[in-house]
């Protein structure tokens, strides 16, 4: 028997499942995939927002505006990359700055801080990169970059750290209420739980009305992205919006915390569920709509396209609540942008709603905050490096040489707790293959280590979900042999 | 530590580079390679073709790197496996690291960069889609295939007829693989004509000229892809679109120098080759450090390598005897008309002992067509050439007779058209 179930290992279900560590509780966080972090978490801008956008009074400005404030400690304790590096809305005309002053009132209002209407001298000195057309532009200085799968998975380690468990390759497709809670069918588990936390993103509706009856639907709106090579990691200093429209926050362009540079997203909808595919129309509105304000960017360093699909409803707020009829049954819906930013906040509401409807938790006096640190070889300076070699000698060998990312790094990240167990597992904590070749050289030596480390055999080894198998046998002839 | 010369990368061109340099006096050699082994990109070319110009044989890439390797042995030159070079400064102190000497640093006083290049990705042309496994560089399958000894799938498609597209059609057919098509954006193949003829007409693999792939599709692994023809500006036309169901896509779409070391040393780049500017004894912007292979600019034969990096090594080694005199760059290269780029991109005379040789590459397909060699205008030479592509590196040898014409100023190389075959 579980206290606390939490379905879905995104941003949400992560964050929360590590403020459930912080108690004496018996948790589980349950993912139909094979890795945390593998929904709308890993395709996103991964932008900490300020919070003027949010209408005043709605779920998404209170949560937004606290998220913020908690991400540079969160940041801290778990060793995840944060920059705070502000954010700029550009004005092109009269009507964008009268929005500007809009934005600006609507954000005091939210209690974001510091919040100022720049001139265009001040913008283009501050991004000379920026379209000369620009006007004027609100500045946010509370706005930040952060890995936001890295976080995913560091909050994952941490709760694990903590005695939380973690059941990945684990579908809910039954959940029944029993007298003391909940009885869930989960792959190949039974799980009998008090509380169930919903946060299954794009399905969370579907997780819903397993139980409860409908009351939202989810409709997903893709969002498609352009990831440019490091050497156009310093375009911009800041994150850019486009002018404001009724299309929510538009295409933004900006560096991103591992050094490269993403210009993105777009919006269509509604989509299938599943369906994070790039397209050519996709690519084309990236670049026009780059192009206004980064007028000569250099568009051919892109390295990489994906699709984030965001999980809307029509009231464009999140959905925080116990349905009727459903105690201890706690829906976390609709949880489009800004949660990743909102995330932290959206726990600490989650755990104070259980707290207050059914009697106080205690503390865990051993709950550690922060994870191991993380080494990360490249970043390290010169003694620290020798350090590390001597240490581990696998530090010494480098296997992405894109990103210059050691063997040593790669398999610290497979034996962590919600450790790496695929190709893009491996990417998306260490950053083997992300640079400019896409692991074309290292995915067979990531493979080898993958294979080493967990004992099974190479072929077994995948790229991303289930079935993405890379090998498909032998080859007639044996191979070459290494000398 | 300290070197005379330091050799970064241990492909056909560090190996031709540090054995040349030392077979003209320099003792205090060390190559370094990241790779288990020297060879480079030769050891998983498995296939017939290489050293038919310096041999005149028929060698595979494994038994050509061998040659030199074993030379480099018995010449007693040093070199580093598993090595990474980190980083080399314009004063040439290079950082790199192993796991037997940690993490250390070399002062050298000349550099031979030979890093060679990588290829082109999915992303980085751009083909939509989902994000389905099965996507592979046709280099990367090649090395599972040729050096892991695993197949990366069934049902294939290529994309780009580069030689390196063709060499991995005919692999996959002979590992029992299905080779759908090759599928080329071209008008006309990017691959050596000996190989469209020994890799895809053999084995009746079809060549699709003028079309590319619009789309992947399939959740986990690849299921089918989307291929349609082209118009002149290479967009697809709407309505030739076929669906061809398969598990794997190879990508055979271009090579890029790999300068990041280069940028780092402040080694002036070339936006054409996308490799370092050099001179005639290959020596780049910055004085000491050279630069050879496919650094420098993509070679389809192995045997133009090892040509210029004999160059390179010989020059560094005058370098480090200081006999070498200080480039100022008065005769330029200038690629003119029907000429994509020439390498060396500027001579200077009393550096070239006896001939030179300039390299370049044309931008379309040519028939009956000749080059045109001048000097301020002044034509020193002009070769016939029954067949041009842009594919196949162009190069013609000054003699001293011709050298004796030349003047300070600007050497052109064009191609004077008789026909042109495809736009
Ligand atoms: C294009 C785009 C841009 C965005 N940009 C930003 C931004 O810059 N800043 C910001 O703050 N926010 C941004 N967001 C929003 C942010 O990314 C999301 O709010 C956040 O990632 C949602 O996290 P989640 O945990 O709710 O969902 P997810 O990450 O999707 O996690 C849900 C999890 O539930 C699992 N699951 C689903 N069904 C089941 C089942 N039956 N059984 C078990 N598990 C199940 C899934 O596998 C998944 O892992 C953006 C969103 C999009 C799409
Ligand atoms: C698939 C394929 C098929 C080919 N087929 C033929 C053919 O049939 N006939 C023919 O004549 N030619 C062929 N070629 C061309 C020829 O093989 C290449 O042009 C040649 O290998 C280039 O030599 P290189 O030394 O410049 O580069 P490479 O062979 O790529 O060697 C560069 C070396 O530098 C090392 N290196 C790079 N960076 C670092 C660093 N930071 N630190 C340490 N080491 C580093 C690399 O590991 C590598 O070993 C083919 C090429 C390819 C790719």
């Amino acid at each position: 028997m579980y206290d606390v179930t939490i379905i879905g290992a995104g941003i949400v279900g992560t964050s929360i499942a590590r403020e459930f560590a912080k108690y004496e509780l018996k948790t589980v966080l349950v993912d139909k995939e094979n890795d945390v972090s593998n929904g709308t978490t890993k395709a996103n801008s991964a932008i900490v927002h300020a919070g003027f956008d949010c209408k005043p009074g709605t779920l998404k400005a209170e949560t937004n505006v606290r998220g913020n404030a908690l991400y540079e400690q969160l940041c801290k304790e778990l060793d995840v990359p944060f920059k705070k590096i502000g954010s700029f809305v550009t004005a092109f005309n009269e009507q964008d700055l009268a929005h500007l002053k809009f934005l600006k009132r609507q954000g005091e209002a939210n209690g974001v801080q510091g919040l100022e209407i720049l001139s265009r001298e001040e913008v283009l000195n501050r991004e000379p990169n920026l379209s000369q057309e620009a006007i004027a532009a609100l500045y946010a200085p509370t706005a930040g970059i952060v890995g936001s799968f890295e976080l995913a998975i560091a909050l994952a380690e941490n709760a694990a750290d903590n005695g939380v468990e973690i059941l990945l390759n684990s579908p809910v497709t039954a959940i029944e209420k029993t007298p003391h809670g909940y009885r869930l069918t989960a792959g190949e588990n039974v799980i009998e739980s008090r509380y169930v936390i919903n946060c299954a993103g794009l399905y969370a509706d579907k997780i819903n009305n397993l139980v409860n009856e409908p009351y939202f639907e989810i409709l997903p709106f893709a969002g498609e992205y352009n990831l440019f090579d490091r050497s156009t990691g310093d375009y911009l200093n800041t994150i850019v919006f486009q002018p404001p429209s009724d299309k929510g926050k538009g295409v933004v362009a900006l560096p991103t915390v591992e050094g490269n540079f993403l210009i993105g997203p777009t919006s269509d909808g509604p989509k299938e569920r599943n369906n994070v595919k790039t397209t050519r129309k996709g690519m084309q509105e990236l670049r026009e709509k780059g192009m206004k304000v980064l007028p000569d960017f250099p568009f051919h360093k892109v390295i990489t396209s994906f699709t984030g699909l965001r999980a809307k409803t029509p009231d464009n707020d999140f959905i925080i609540d116990e349905p009727a009829g459903s105690p201890r049954f706690i829906n976390v819906a609709a949880i489009d942008s800004p949660g990743l930013t909102a995330a932290p906040a959206i726990a600490e509401k989650v755990v104070q709603m259980v707290k207050e409807n059914h009697g106080l938790l205690v503390e865990d006096m051993d709950f550690i905050p922060s994870r191991r640190p993380v080494n990360r070889f490249i970043e390290a300076p010169a003694e620290e490096k020798a350090r590390l070699i001597n240490y581990d000698p696998r530090y010494g060998r480098i296997i992405c040489r894109c990103e210059n990312i050691t063997e040593g790094d790669i398999v610290d990240m497979i034996h962590r707790n919600a450790g790496a167990e695929t190709i893009d597992g491996v990417k998306r904590r260490v950053r083997a293959g992300a640079g400019r070749c896409q692991g074309g050289f290292c995915a067979p030596r990531v493979m080898e280590i993958l294979a080493r480390e967990m004992n099974v055999d190479i072929t077994s080894i995948v790229k991303d979900k289930k079935e993405s198998y890379l090998l498909t046998g032998e080859t007639k002839a044996p191979a070459k042999e290494f000398v | 530590m300290n070197y005379d010369l330091v050799v970064i990368g241990g492909g056909p061109a560090g190996l031709a580079a540090a054995i040349e340099a030392r077979e003209n006096g320099v003792e205090s050699i060390l190559v370094l390679e990241r790779d288990r082994e020297l060879g480079g990109i030769l050891q998983q070319c498995i296939h017939n073709g290489f050293g038919l110009h310096t041999f005149k044989e028929e060698l595979t890439g494994p038994e050509y790197a061998e040659r030199f390797i074993r030379k480099l042995k018995n010449l007693s030159i040093e070199y580093k496996l598993d090595t990474m070079v980190l980083d080399v400064t314009e004063d040439k102190l290079i950082s790199a690291v192993n796991t037997l000497d940690g993490f250390f640093q070399i002062k050298a006083k000349a550099v031979v960069l030979a890093m060679g290049c990588l290829e082109r990705t999915r992303g980085a042309i751009n083909i939509p889609g989902t994000r389905a496994s099965g996507v592979y560089t046709a280099g990367t399958a090649q090395r599972f295939v040729n050096m892991e000894g695993y197949m990366v799938g069934k049902d294939v498609v290529i994309v780009g007829s580069g030689d390196i597209g063709l060499v991995m059609a005919r692999r996959m057919t002979l590992e029992g693989a299905n080779v759908h098509a090759v599928v080329e954006l071209m008008p006309y193949s990017g691959g050596l004509a000996r190989n469209i003829v020994q890799c895809l007409n053999d084995y009746d693999i079809p060549l699709r000229l003028s079309h590319t792939v619009t789309e992947v599709r399939g959740e986990d692994r690849v299921e089918e892809v989307v291929i349609a023809k082209v118009d002149e500006d290479k967009r697809p036309i709407p309505g030739t679109e076929q669906v061809i169901a398969c598990d794997t896509l190879l990508l055979s779409v271009g090579l890029i120098p790999e300068n990041e070391l280069s940028k780092k040393a402040s080694v002036e780049i070339n936006p054409l080759t996308g490799g370092p500017v050099v001179n005639e004894s290959m020596e780049t912007s910055v004085p000491g450090i050279f630069a050879c292979g496919n650094v420098v600019h993509v070679h389809d034969l192995v045997d133009w390598v090892t040509e210029e990096s004999c160059r390179a090594g010989k020059h560094a080694a005058k370098y480090v005897k200081g006999e070498l005199s200080a480039s100022d760059e008065p005769i330029r290269t200038e690629a003119e008309d029907g000429v994509r780029y020439i390498v060396p991109h500027h001579i200077q005379k009393d550096n070239i002992d006896g001939k030179l040789t300039l390299m370049f590459r044309v931008d379309n397909v040519y028939e009956n067509a000749r080059i045109v060699i001048k000097n301020n205008g002044e034509t020193i030479k002009s070769v016939k050439k029954r067949h041009l592509a842009p594919a196949e590196m162009e190069s013609v040898k000054l003699k001293a007779k011709d050298l004796e014409k030349i003047q300070d100023g600007t050497l052109t190389v064009n191609v004077t058209v008789e026909e042109v075959v495809a736009q």
